[in-house]
């Protein structure tokens, strides 16, 4: 069939069964614009700021597992996008990014709206296309889906010249894709597996230490039955949270920076390290001459160069998590390792995770009161700071795909637009957004998108007037120097919400949030619970630069 | 450090070497050089890059140069048996009457003469890299106005190949 491009690619989209996309339009991206304009399956949704567009896509995958899709035009637009690409280059989440570009003949004339996006995005995205020759335009499509989506998912962007957006092109969708440099390995080798098999049956004190592969590729079944199956305790990575059920006995919680003392002792002690679709980052292993001293390493990963990278692996395996666990389950005893248990409880009760009530509305209290709203069943999604660390900490996440957050980048801003990007994916459910002030303040503008969508975030500010994250970061490396930290102005966030049409709070006692939250949560529409937390708390327990992870030290 | 030689096979596709040469970069890789061309096929390029590093570094080096979704095949041939070449062009400061002693050195190292002035003469030659250091350490106390060096090609000796697989010459369709 004779259609333009951008009219090829709206069909390419809805032959991926995109039913939204994400964008702001433009100069260069005008064509695509027109196009999307006759589909009747796809939705865009018009963001604030293309960042917005991004996160939103981001969260909007994180929570269905598809591909996110964002659009934005060339130039400012385009550059917009970077941080989150970047964002989901770190987190490992699918999505196709669609930018216009200047017609070709303008292209490297610096002409108006002109940025080399492929170039800024190279290395932050899987792979990306300019697609100068129109022809090319489904083939590309395809390829961006499948490359983003497959593997270790990650995001696809795609540059279209506007004047290629324009051509006439003969249009045939590929049915399959080949590409004969990218082969990703999913069955992890036999012979592997029987030796990890070996090794889970000999040791006595195992630790599965489990990441955000395990939500990418829907393993946590599997995994919660390898844990059972073999008696060994479960430590998650922030990136993994949600992918072991927090109120399960065998769980550790978090492990790393901010990690409980009891996983991080945990890994210190184990004689096996079971790491399961993690990467070791930096801010789980620490002083990696201190990170599991006394352990075989098992590594599994589909990331062939996260294995080796950054600790030396006794038995490493390329695999995709969960048919690499459902391969190696038949091949386990049901072991029981009482010792090794009864070890792990001691830990637990000697190092709990507390915080102390002394004065004021503390946040972890809140974060407590909010399971007890949700008990679970709700989307958590967090911006970076004190607060995500607090959710991670005291919220047990129970399934899969409920927490959306930014891990690897730790990009501040990402919570409100992630928050509504998996609103649209999870129609239905309730979406909470944790948030600080600062975080809140960095991508505000998208209330507006909100309201437009008529999407109920209740949004939670843990209002400590401050940069928290970094006042505690300068407490302890600059001498209590502080520093850019501290804001002088405070937004009133009720007038905020008015302005916005949505309904607020405030909460400045724990009796206000025990009588009241449950209503804010649970009452239709969108709302902005101000909490507001003494700006002293510190994220307790903290490893110190420099310290292996069993050190941590008590900051409260 | 060790040096090893890389034998990659890449889509012959725009930006694929800004692809490869912004990941070392990147990863703070060390290239010591990097030569590429197009294979008898038309789709494919050869790339030989010679990096230096440990094992754990070039097994890093290998592993992300893989996740290139261009990069079709890598084989590290540092162990392999292989030939490798290197073509150099220098343009030594030749007056009339150095010019004899300066053709007896050439000769020694087979170079030809491509460019003639009147007080220069360009040279070029081929060989390995040591051959190559040795014809350039023997011309410098005459002067070297000007020099080049492809960077080293290498190929495995015998029936051994690093190929995409298929027919030589068939070209792939669908290419990315």
């Amino acid at each position: 069939m004779e259609m333009t491009v951008a009219e090829a690619l709206v069909q390419c989209l809805e032959r991926e069964n995109v039913e939204v996309v994400f964008g702001y339009p433009g100069g260069a991206i005008l064509p695509v614009y027109d196009a999307l304009y006759d589909s009747r399956k796809i939705k865009h949704v018009l963001v604030r700021h293309e960042q917005g567009a991004v996160h939103a896509a981001d969260g909007f995958a994180r929570v269905t597992g598809k591909v996110g899709v964002c659009i934005a035009t060339s130039g400012p637009g385009a550059t917009n996008l970077v941080t989150g690409i970047a964002n989901a280059y770190m987190d490992s989440v699918p999505l196709v990014v669609i930018t216009g570009q200047v017609p070709r003949q303008q292209i490297g004339t610096d002409s108006f709206q002109e940025v080399d996006i492929t170039g800024i995005t190279l290395p932050i995205t899987k792979h990306n296309y300019l697609l100068k020759d129109p022809q090319r335009l489904p083939t590309a499509v395809k390829n961006a889906f499948h490359i983003a989506s497959t593997g270790r998912p990650g995001p696809v962007l795609i540059d279209i010249p506007k004047d290629v957006a324009q051509a006439e092109i003969l249009f045939k969708y590929p049915s399959a894709v080949r590409l004969r440099g990218y082969k990703p390995t999913y069955r992890g080798h036999p012979s592997k597996i029987a030796e990890i098999a070996k090794l889970i049956a000999k040791a006595k004190r195992p630790v599965i230490y489990a990441g955000g592969g395990i939500i990418s590729s829907n393993a946590s079944e599997e995994l919660l039955e390898l844990a059972e199956m073999i008696s060994a305790p479960v430590t998650n990575t922030f990136m993994g949270l949600a992918g072991f059920p927090g109120n399960h006995p065998l769980f550790l919680g978090m492990l790393g920076m901010h990690g409980t003392r009891y996983a991080n002792l945990a890994i210190t002690e184990c004689d096996l390290l079971i790491g399961l679709a993690a990467r070791f980052d930096d801010r789980v292993v620490m002083n990696i001459n201190h990170f599991a001293p006394n352990a075989t390493v098992i590594h599994i990963d589909i990331d062939p160069a996260e294995i080796g990278k950054v600790v030396a692996t006794h038995v490493p395996l390329v695999g995709d998590a969960k048919l690499v666990l459902k391969a190696l389950l038949p091949l386990l005893e049901r072991t029981d390792r009482s010792e090794w248990l009864a070890r792990i409880q001691q830990l637990k009760s000697e190092y709990p995770l507390t915080y102390s009530r002394d004065c004021g509305l503390k946040p972890q209290f809140v974060i407590e009161q909010l399971w007890n709203c949700t008990k679970g069943d709700a989307i958590i999604a967090t911006d970076v700071g004190q607060h995500q660390m607090w959710v991670a900490q005291f919220y047990p996440f129970t399934k899969p795909r409920t927490l959306v957050s930014s891990g690897g980048l730790g990009c501040m801003g990402f919570g409100l637009p992630a928050s509504l990007g998996a609103s649209m994916g999870a129609p239905g459910k309730k979406v909470i957004l944790v948030t600080g002030d600062g975080s809140l303040q960095m991508n505000m503008q998208e209330l507006g998108t909100m309201m437009e969508q008529g999407l109920a975030v209740k949004i939670i500010v843990l209002n400590n007037q401050s940069l928290g994250m970094v006042r505690q970061l300068q407490e302890f490396y600059c001498d209590g120097r502080y520093i850019a930290v501290n804001f002088s102005f405070h937004p009133d966030f009720e007038i905020l919400a008015k302005a916005y049409g949505i309904k607020a709070y405030t909460f400045r006692t724990e009796e206000e949030v025990v009588k009241t939250l449950p209503d804010a949560i649970g009452s239709p529409g969108p709302s902005i619970i101000n909490c507001i937390i003494p700006a002293a708390e510190n994220v307790s327990p903290m490893v110190l630069t420099g310290s292996g992870i069993g050190d941590a030290i008590d900051c409260r | 450090m060790e040096k090893h030689t890389l034998s990659v096979l890449v889509e012959n596709a725009p930006g694929v070497l800004t692809r490869v040469a912004g990941l070392f970069a990147r990863r703070g890789f060390n290239i010591d050089s990097l030569a590429v061309g197009r294979t008898d096929r038309n789709d494919v390029s050869r790339m030989t890059i010679v990096v230096e590093g440990d094992r754990s570094i070039i097994e890093q080096v290998t592993k992300q140069l893989h996740k290139l979704i261009d990069v079709i095949k890598i084989s590290n041939i540092t162990e392999d048996e292989y030939v490798d070449r290197e073509l150099v062009m220098i343009k030594v400061a030749a007056e009339p009457s150095q010019r004899v002693e300066i053709m007896h050195i050439a000769g020694i190292f087979r170079a030809r003469v491509v460019d003639l002035g009147r007080k220069t003469i360009t040279f070029e030659c081929t060989g390995n890299e040591g051959k190559i250091n040795a014809f350039e350490e023997s011309l410098r106390p005459y002067g070297i106005k000007e020099l080049v060096r492809t960077g080293k090609i290498a190929l495995m000796r015998g029936s051994k190949s690093v190929t995409v697989g298929g027919q030589s010459g068939q070209q792939f369709e669908d290419e990315s």
